[in-house]
């Protein structure tokens, strides 16, 4: 799969909270009118900048940390969030993300900046950044994980094969 | 000639529920013993299970949900999912722990649904408290939740283990919250990221069962999957008449492999503050000393147990909450409520001028109960201080023990308890 967009560009550390804070987590099961509220203590108009063109939201070390809720995946989702690309994740987000099938690529976000054209390549684990000419690889997720993201997230591989089948 | 080594308490009990000799890294499909959602989670289980297809739960018995989070409900989107949640549990006799029941981290093992030895997960990332009564215990999300509910499995990544022992002896007006805020500020909140923690030594020996939940609730907060200590006779103790199971408790073995060892001497560790807003930015209690603050905060699944209501009525016992400061209480379960009323620990926390709300988590959460103002300092028991953690992104929280928090609402500042404990 092959996903392409511009980066948005965030630092360290981005917790749960940031995602989606729990006082707009808490009041409703709607994804969509809460994907307006996506990281929005960290920056309010990343919504509008990300919604109309998609892009991928791109950070330094254990993105994710803090709560289980799978709102933070969620509301990525809902907010045209095509992948998240960072250094490293914190376990359940990266759990949560494969689960409901958005992509999480582990790299060296270094070498990318804001705004930054990038073309993603979760097969071959490769990010080619169109803007630097540059290119960057990253191990393939482990074959448990490709497996529930082919399926379409473990709802769908439930379906599929009325259990885990792995 | 090829020597196997021993094994961590985590590849002791995905070894025995997965049926394979289970080592770090390994992937395992493995049998749960336990599955809990709350209730800003399970709203999304149960859709997940209506979209598998699924009807029933693998076990009733084996499954709870529980109202914390807001609780009770403050607006009406939240009492139609607690009213989803309640018809989930007439349609598949699962339980519902409602309203006033308490924290589901306390209300699970209260109410004996774990036992050491066990594999649980709970759609909270704070999941990982029982591994204090070594029950190999994780926050997973709704989805995963969903399908440990549907088929009483899940895949895992066995973790590698990090072992933290504590040496010396634990000092007078120093607590445990003192001890794992002291971890967080040495390896950083992704110090132990994808990894279990074991915790062991003569400070977690001597500790009670209650305050040895509060060092395993707080392994999520650098990054764990899960924070184990060993069982001895005080949890099987604590665990006397509140399960019919019979506890299979798991030591490590003593040729274990660890990926890290961390050696921690508590006889130097004073009382620790987490500085707005992060976990890991810990101070001793003296850099921030004389800090303002408006509010303070007893409760959560971190320090809202009786031990913890025990020592802030102890130093708040005919003394009275400074006139600036809004003092809010929130025992973690309903158990605690009364048995704290029969010590008269709530009389003297409400005489000194604590506002007693319904055990639940909303001031942490900041769903309710408690929201602070712009500007405001806070200084909390809980486990969290992300910005806007309380339910303002321009409110700054402290974290701190229950001496801490008691002490300083009395001056309407960050105090160092330790003067109660000369």
């Amino acid at each position: 799969m092959e996903l392409r967009a511009k980066a948005f560009k965030y630092g360290d550390d981005i917790n749960t909270d940031y995602i989606i804070s729990g006082k707009y987590k808490f009041k409703s099961a709607d994804m969509e009118a809460m994907a307006v509220h996506a990281m929005e203590d960290l920056d309010p108009d990343y919504y509008q900048k990300v919604k109309p063109e998609g892009g991928f939201l791109v950070a330094g070390r254990n993105f994710g940390m803090g709560s289980s809720r799978e709102q933070a995946p969620l509301v990525l989702i809902h907010s045209n969030t095509r992948a998240v690309l960072a250094k490293g994740f914190a376990r359940i987000f990266y759990r949560n993300a494969i689960n409901t099938g958005l992509p999480v690529v582990e790299c060296d976000t270094d070498l990318i900046d804001d705004g930054d054209e990038l073309l993603v390549d979760l097969h071959s684990g490769v990010v080619r950044n169109i803007t630097k000419g540059t290119e960057i690889p990253f191990a393939p997720l482990p074959a448990v994980m490709e497996q529930l993201l082919a399926d379409g997230g473990l709802v769908e591989h439930f379906k599929k094969h009325g259990g885990f089948d792995l | 000639m090829i020597t196997i080594s021993g094994k961590t308490i985590a590849e002791k009990i995905f070894s025995a529920h997965s049926g394979t000799d289970a080592r770090a890294a390994d992937i395992v499909i493995a049998d749960v013993d336990f599955v809990m959602g709350q209730d800003g989670t399970s709203p999304l289980a149960i859709r997940a299970l209506a979209n598998m297809g699924v009807e029933q739960v693998f076990d009733p018995e084996k499954v709870a949900l529980v109202i914390d989070h807001s609780s009770p409900s403050p607006i009406e989107g939240v009492s139609a999912l607690h009213t989803m949640m309640r018809e989930f549990g007439a349609r598949t006799g699962v339980r519902v722990y409602d309203i006033g029941e308490g924290v589901c981290h306390q209300v699970v093992p209260e109410h004996g649904h774990v036992v050491p030895g066990d594999l649980m997960v709970g759609c909270d990332s704070h999941t990982c408290t029982y591994g204090a009564v070594n029950v190999f215990s994780t926050g997973v999300g709704s989805t995963d939740g969903a399908a440990a509910m549907a088929s009483g499995k899940l895949w895992f990544r066995v973790p590698d283990t990090m072992k933290v022992t504590y040496t010396g002896e634990i000092q007078p007006g120093v607590f445990s919250k003192d001890l794992v805020l002291y971890l967080a500020g040495k390896i950083g909140v992704d110090g132990a990221t994808y990894e279990a923690i074991e915790f062991h030594g003569p400070v977690i020996d001597a500790l009670s069962v209650d305050a040895r939940m509060t060092i395993s609730n707080m392994a999520i907060e650098v990054g764990a999957k899960a924070g184990l200590m060993k069982a001895d006779e005080k949890t099987l103790a604590w665990y006397a008449g509140r399960s019919p199971r019979t506890p299979a408790p798991v030591d490590p073995d003593a040729d274990a492999v660890y990926a890290s060892e961390i050696e921690i001497d508590a006889s130097a560790v004073g009382p620790q503050i987490a500085k707005p807003h992060a976990v890991d930015n810990v101070s001793p209690i003296e850099d921030v000393e004389g800090t303002p603050i408006a509010q303070g905060f007893v409760g959560t699944c971190t320090n809202g147990r009786l031990e913890d209501l025990a020592i802030a009525a102890e130093i708040l016992g005919g003394r009275r909450v400074h006139p600036d400061v809004r003092f809010i209480v929130a025992p973690a379960s309903k158990q605690i409520y009364l048995d704290a009323m029969v010590a008269g620990y709530i009389q003297t926390l409400v005489e000194a001028g604590a506002a007693v709300v319904t055990p639940g988590c909303g001031p942490c959460v900041g769903t309710h109960n408690g929201v602070p103002s712009d500007g405001e300092n806070v200084i909390s028991t809980a486990n969290r201080n992300f910005k806007g953690r309380m339910g303002n992104s321009n409110a700054f929280i402290y974290l701190g023990s229950p001496a801490t928090v008691a002490a300083s609402v009395i001056e309407g500042k960050i105090t160092d308890p330790r003067k109660y404990f000369g």
